[in-house]
């Protein structure tokens, strides 16, 4: 029998959609609609109250009418109304409305939360599951205040049914995705990865989605995922597929969940313990296995749930990155992949062999293949596979291949696509440069973009080429010579034309001992396209006349003619028409040793991040990294100021770079000056941080500092008074950091306390490249600062500067000490003085949990002492802090009073500095 | 995490509009546009993903689609989901809206948008997949329209229907 029999709908809504799609023009549609609304308004205002029927009858309509494209502005509040039905049929249709249709309209949002409330409270797991739909489909803030500490409660609770467990597990998810300041976290967690071991898969399947996001943030809680995961996933991928009844899908055992179980994997390095690796390595090698075996249907269904399951694996190993064999299997299997019949197939392992490309043990392996992707860039009828082939062919492209794949990208770019062109552009632009081993190849590259692809190419890749021919004087003849023949062309290109005028103003002179090229010849060769040009290209092109007047004594004649007549000196355009005045005045009255001096050749420009990369990062991410081109923004005022000053003062050495400038200004390129000018370039405003620092008391490992250029993670151990720091930073960008340092700085107090000695680091952190540096850390005495580590580096234009507070706080010297009850009340007494004892009373910021604090405790560094206090609530600790000067006994008392969310602490120890600062330390943990 | 499902058939029509993130009426209309303009002009035998337009777009996120007779179905995700398991997904609830409607056709799913969301509903919530198993699905959908059969009955008299 069919689920929806097609009799019973409602007629006066089956009556309205008929004549709508009878309806013979838009005008007779929206007049329809328009009467309906009228109808339904009048309805719904009209003095008979309406049953539950009628109104989910029109709310049925104003769906269909939204889903026209027709604003809806009115029956929310019977959609409201609907919630509280105790009819399923019409709370449901009431949901419906509100998840479709309602923005954050605060009212109405009150409103909606006292519905999902008592539906919440029902135990009635039809109202809970729409309740929790709601929650999860409009997740929005005020929802997420209402119900974020409840929904982990249905969660774990030992009588919450299946279905409504897999709502919770995911509606906690998307609350955690909009508001992740709002889902608290606590004794839930550790019970929310004992899901992973659910009787259900589908609980299993929505728990694992729930543990991969939360394990993303703070993946030190969720650890314990990593084995349950893996025991799983081997039970689904070794079982023979009849254990899953229902979740096999056209042969595959629960692919969905392996899916899932394989990405939570990704959250974490390979597992330490060697028997749970061995374990997921097995799993893998299963899966890899299957893929050659014949399938066991012709399906496309089932290939697909196969290889969704096949290529999570391939990511996995790429992730872990640790088992060579592993990896040249994954890259053979996806060079299988490069030529099977199913596009789709084509498409991710293109994708999937870029990110393996990265990878040391596997980028000679993808190298392999290369023909095959060239071919697929030449014979791909889909422009999403010929893009990941153009992808691919810029991850594997190094020192070996830069030719060929450069060459094959250069004739790709004639037919390819409008919508990937400038991105090649840009690729073949970075790659030319990155591997020009001699800079003729680079400047015949890049004119060849030009030529091909001239509308595409940026203002950023042409500026570069420039950059780099001042900066080299072995290319600079050279591409002098190749941009006055490719002026020869009878219709080139205005950014041709721009390069040209800009290359044959600073060293035409090296190709005028050719009679061929002469002065004249040269001038008579800019001057020919001048009319064609645009006015920022005929600015240009008038320095360059200037310039080869100074270069060219011969020439001064025809080009003050030039200059001179009406068409320039009257010329309508302000800029062109004072550069033609002031150029002209200039070569009248300055002596040529003036004139020398004013147009002396361009000084190098300092090297620094090519703005072409930037500019790729920019089209394919543009909102990864906003703070810098804000930062560059800021620069670029001031820059242009800078200028403005420098030409009113006639300071005249800089005329060219007034004149890129002009250029460039004023709409287009505002963030590209700095990177050509990046004299100007300047630090960014120091970035400080010490967020993360209180979550280091108890612990020693873990991220202590994130943005989105850096990521520093921490690791480490102490002995007595010693501590050893390994501090990693990760590269998050695809660019290089340059000129990265880093320093250690203390107050004078501390300085006297504490030493540390930092090791050198690399200066240079490739994109995506994790570097180490070792810190030795000698505790002289007690201290309560913490030393701060300076992190300078360059990035793109901008000097970067971040100041992170480092986690090394006084208990870090503890060493744990046993004693007997005895004993310890013996040395409690001893320690009774008032200035030996500090005391604090404070509120529970975190949920009491008795294991949580146990393990609070242990981390902090002290021995618990068990059967010592009479109340067995209370906490009692005892540890000795080793400093180089003296050793320092610690009795610790801590008292939970869970009915008032309290805690009492006591610290006891010989020294008052101390006891006040471990109670300071300690009180901020609980 | 999916981001928006759309099904519109051949001409562009829509059939089904779910947002998981919120636009206001004017974007989504424009979205549904815009992303048959992109699908509609692909071949068949070409891949099922492409990335995004600018609108959804971003470069996290890809539209996957498949094409069934008249309708297209398409789902625009991030990252996190797997894009053959996306696929997947897709054959998932054409197969189930088939067994629910007995030979599902696009007639359908314009009178019974209701039912439509409501078997949707069953397997996406707020964007993130909720149960790929079918026989789950279908028994919910039946439990749901035993409750309503069970609650017509009372009410369903010999009114004027208009």
């Amino acid at each position: 029998m069919p689920a929806v029999s097609k009799g019973d709908g409602m007629r006066g809504l089956a009556v309205f959609i008929s004549d709508i799609r009878n309806c013979k023009s838009k005008e007779s549609e929206v007049k329809r609609i328009n009467k309906e609304l009228a109808n339904i308004r009048s309805k719904f205002k009209g003095d008979k109250a309406l049953d539950g029927y009628s109104k989910k009858k029109y709310v049925c309509k104003l769906l269909f009418i939204f889903l026209l494209g027709h604003d809806i502005d009115f029956g929310h509040m019977e959609a409201v109304n609907l919630l509280s039905s105790n009819k399923y049929t019409e709370k449901q249709i009431g949901y419906l409305f509100i998840s479709v249709l309602v923005n954050s309209n605060s009212d109405l949002i009150r409103l909606i939360n006292n519905a999902i409330k008592n539906d919440l409270a029902s135990r009635n797991s039809t109202f809970m599951n729409l309740a929790l739909h709601c929650i999860a489909n409009v997740g929005s803030r005020e929802m997420a205040e209402a119900f974020a500490s409840e929904i982990p409660r249905i969660l774990v609770a030992g009588d919450t049914m299946d279905s409504v467990k897999q709502s919770a597990a995911l509606c906690l998810l998307r609350l955690n995705r909009t508001s992740p300041d709002l889902v608290p976290m606590g004794e839930w967690t550790a019970r929310v990865v004992h899901l992973l071991n659910d009787q259900h898969l589908g609980v299993v399947t929505a728990a694992t989605s729930l543990i991969t996001t939360l394990a993303q943030k703070s993946p030190d809680d969720f650890k314990t995922s990593v084995s349950l995961a893996v025991a799983r996933l081997s039970r689904i991928v070794t079982s023979a597929s009849i254990d899953l009844q229902d979740y096999t899908y056209y042969f595959v055992a629960a692919p969905w969940l392996s899916v899932k179980l394989l990405r939570l994997l990704q959250c974490y390095p390979p597992p330490e313990d060697t028997s749970l690796r061995s374990r997921l390595t097995e799993c893998l090698e299963t899966i890899l296995n299957k893929a050659q075996e014949p399938p066991k249907s012709k399906k496309v269904q089932h290939s697909n749930a196969k290889n969704a399951v096949l290529f999570e694996a391939i990511a996995l190993i790429i992730h872990h990155d640790s088992e060579p064999n592993l990896l040249v299997r994954a890259c053979n299997q996806l060079g299988q992949f490069l030529q099977h019949r199913e596009t789709n197939l084509r498409y991710l392992a293109l994708e999937s062999m870029c990110t393996l490309a990265s990878s040391e043990f596997s980028h000679e392996a993808v190298k392999t293949h290369i023909e095959t992707v060239i071919n697929a860039l030449k014979t791909e009828r889909d422009v999403s596979v010929r893009q990941r082939a153009v992808d691919l062919l810029y991850a594997m492209c190094d020192r070996s291949n830069s030719k060929q794949i450069v060459a094959e990208m250069l004739s790709y770019l004639e037919t390819a696509d409008y919508s990937i062109r400038e991105e090649i552009v840009l690729k073949v632009a970075i790659l030319a440069e990155k591997y020009a081993v001699d800079y003729t190849w680079y400047v015949d590259t890049i004119l060849n973009l030009i030529r091909i692809a001239g509308d595409y190419v940026s203002e950023e890749v042409w500026y570069r080429v420039i950059q780099i021919v001042i900066n080299r004087d072995d290319v600079q003849g050279y591409a002098a010579k190749t941009v006055f023949e490719a002026l020869q062309a009878p219709a080139c290109h205005e950014n041709l034309v721009k390069v040209g005028g800009y290359i044959l103003g600073e060293f035409g002179n090296l190709i005028a001992g050719d009679p061929r090229s002469s002065p004249l010849v040269q001038f008579n060769l800019l001057h020919s396209k001048f009319h064609l040009c645009s006015v920022p290209t005929r600015a240009l092109l008038l320095s360059a006349y200037i310039k080869f007047i100074n270069l060219f004594p011969e020439v001064k004649g025809t080009i003050q003619d030039v200059l001179r007549s009406d068409s320039q000196l009257r010329n309508a355009d302000v800029e062109l028409q004072q550069r033609a005045v002031e150029y002209l005045r200039l070569s009248c009255i300055a002596s040529t040793d003036i004139l020398a001096t004013v147009l002396e050749e361009m000084p190098p420009f300092p090297e620094r991040e090519s703005s072409i990369l930037a500019k790729l990062k920019k089209k394919k991410g543009s909102s990864k990294l906003p703070d810098m081109d804000d930062s560059r923004k800021n620069v670029n005022g001031s820059t242009e100021h800078a200028e403005d000053a420098e030409v009113a003062s006639k300071v005249p050495s800089h005329t060219f770079t007034d004149d890129l400038s002009v250029n460039s200004a004023p709409s287009s390129g505002a963030s590209l000056l700095v990177d050509v000018f990046s004299d100007f370039s300047s630090a960014a405003p120091t970035e400080g941080s010490d967020e993360h620092f209180p979550r280091f008391v108890c612990k020693n490992n873990g991220i202590i500092y994130e943005n989105q250029l850096l990521q520093i993670g921490l690791k480490s151990e102490y002995r007595q008074n010693l501590g050893r720091m390994y501090v990693f930073y990760g590269n998050k960008t695809s660019t290089q950091f340059l000129s990265f340092s880093t320093s250690v700085s203390s107050n004078d107090v501390l300085d006297s306390q504490l030493n540390v000695q930092e090791k050198p680091v690399d200066p240079l952190i490739e994109a995506g490249a994790q570097v180490q540096q070792i810190l030795n850390i000698e505790c002289v005495s007690d201290f309560s600062d913490a030393p701060i580590l300076n992190i300078q580096f360059r990035y793109g234009g901008t000097l970067q500067n971040i100041a992170v507070k480092l986690p090394v706080m006084l208990n870090k010297f503890f060493q744990p000490t046993e004693m007997t009850s005895q004993d310890f009340f013996q040395r409690w007494k001893q320690l009774g003085a008032p200035q030996q004892e500090v005391q604090k009373i404070f509120k529970a910021k975190n949920q009491m949990d008795t294991d949580v604090s146990k393990a609070k405790l242990l981390g902090f560094g002290v021995a618990l002492l068990d059967g010592v206090d009479p109340n067995p609530a209370n906490f009692v600790g005892a540890g000795i802090i080793h400093t180089k000067t003296t050793q320092v006994g610690c009795l610790l008392r801590l008292e939970p009073n869970t009915q008032a969310q309290m805690y009492r602490l006591t610290l006891r120890t010989s020294k008052e500095s101390v006891s006040q600062r471990l109670v300071e330390l300690l009180s901020e943990q609980f | 995490m999916i981001k928006a499902i759309l099904i519109f058939n051949n001409h562009g029509k829509p059939r089904l509009s779910k947002f998981y993130e919120h636009y206001n009426e004017d974007t989504e209309q424009q979205i549904i546009r815009e992303t048959f303009h992109l699908v509609s002009k692909r071949d068949e035998n070409v891949c099922n993903f492409l990335e995004g337009g600018l609108l959804i777009g971003g470069l996290d996120y890809k539209l996957i689609y498949r094409h069934y007779a008249t309708l297209y179905f398409v789902f625009c995700v991030d990252s996190s989901e797997s894009e053959l398991g996306i696929l997947d997904l897709i054959q998932v609830f054409v197969e189930t809206l088939d067994k629910c409607f007995e030979n599902v056709c696009e007639l359908d799913l314009i009178f019974h948008v209701d039912k439509v969301h409501h078997i949707l509903a069953e397997m996406v919530m707020g964007g993130m997949v909720l149960e790929t198993n079918m026989n789950e699905i279908i028994t919910q959908v039946d439990a749901q329209n035993k409750m309503e059969k069970s609650e017509t009955f009372i009410f369903q008299s010999t009114r004027q229907d208009r």
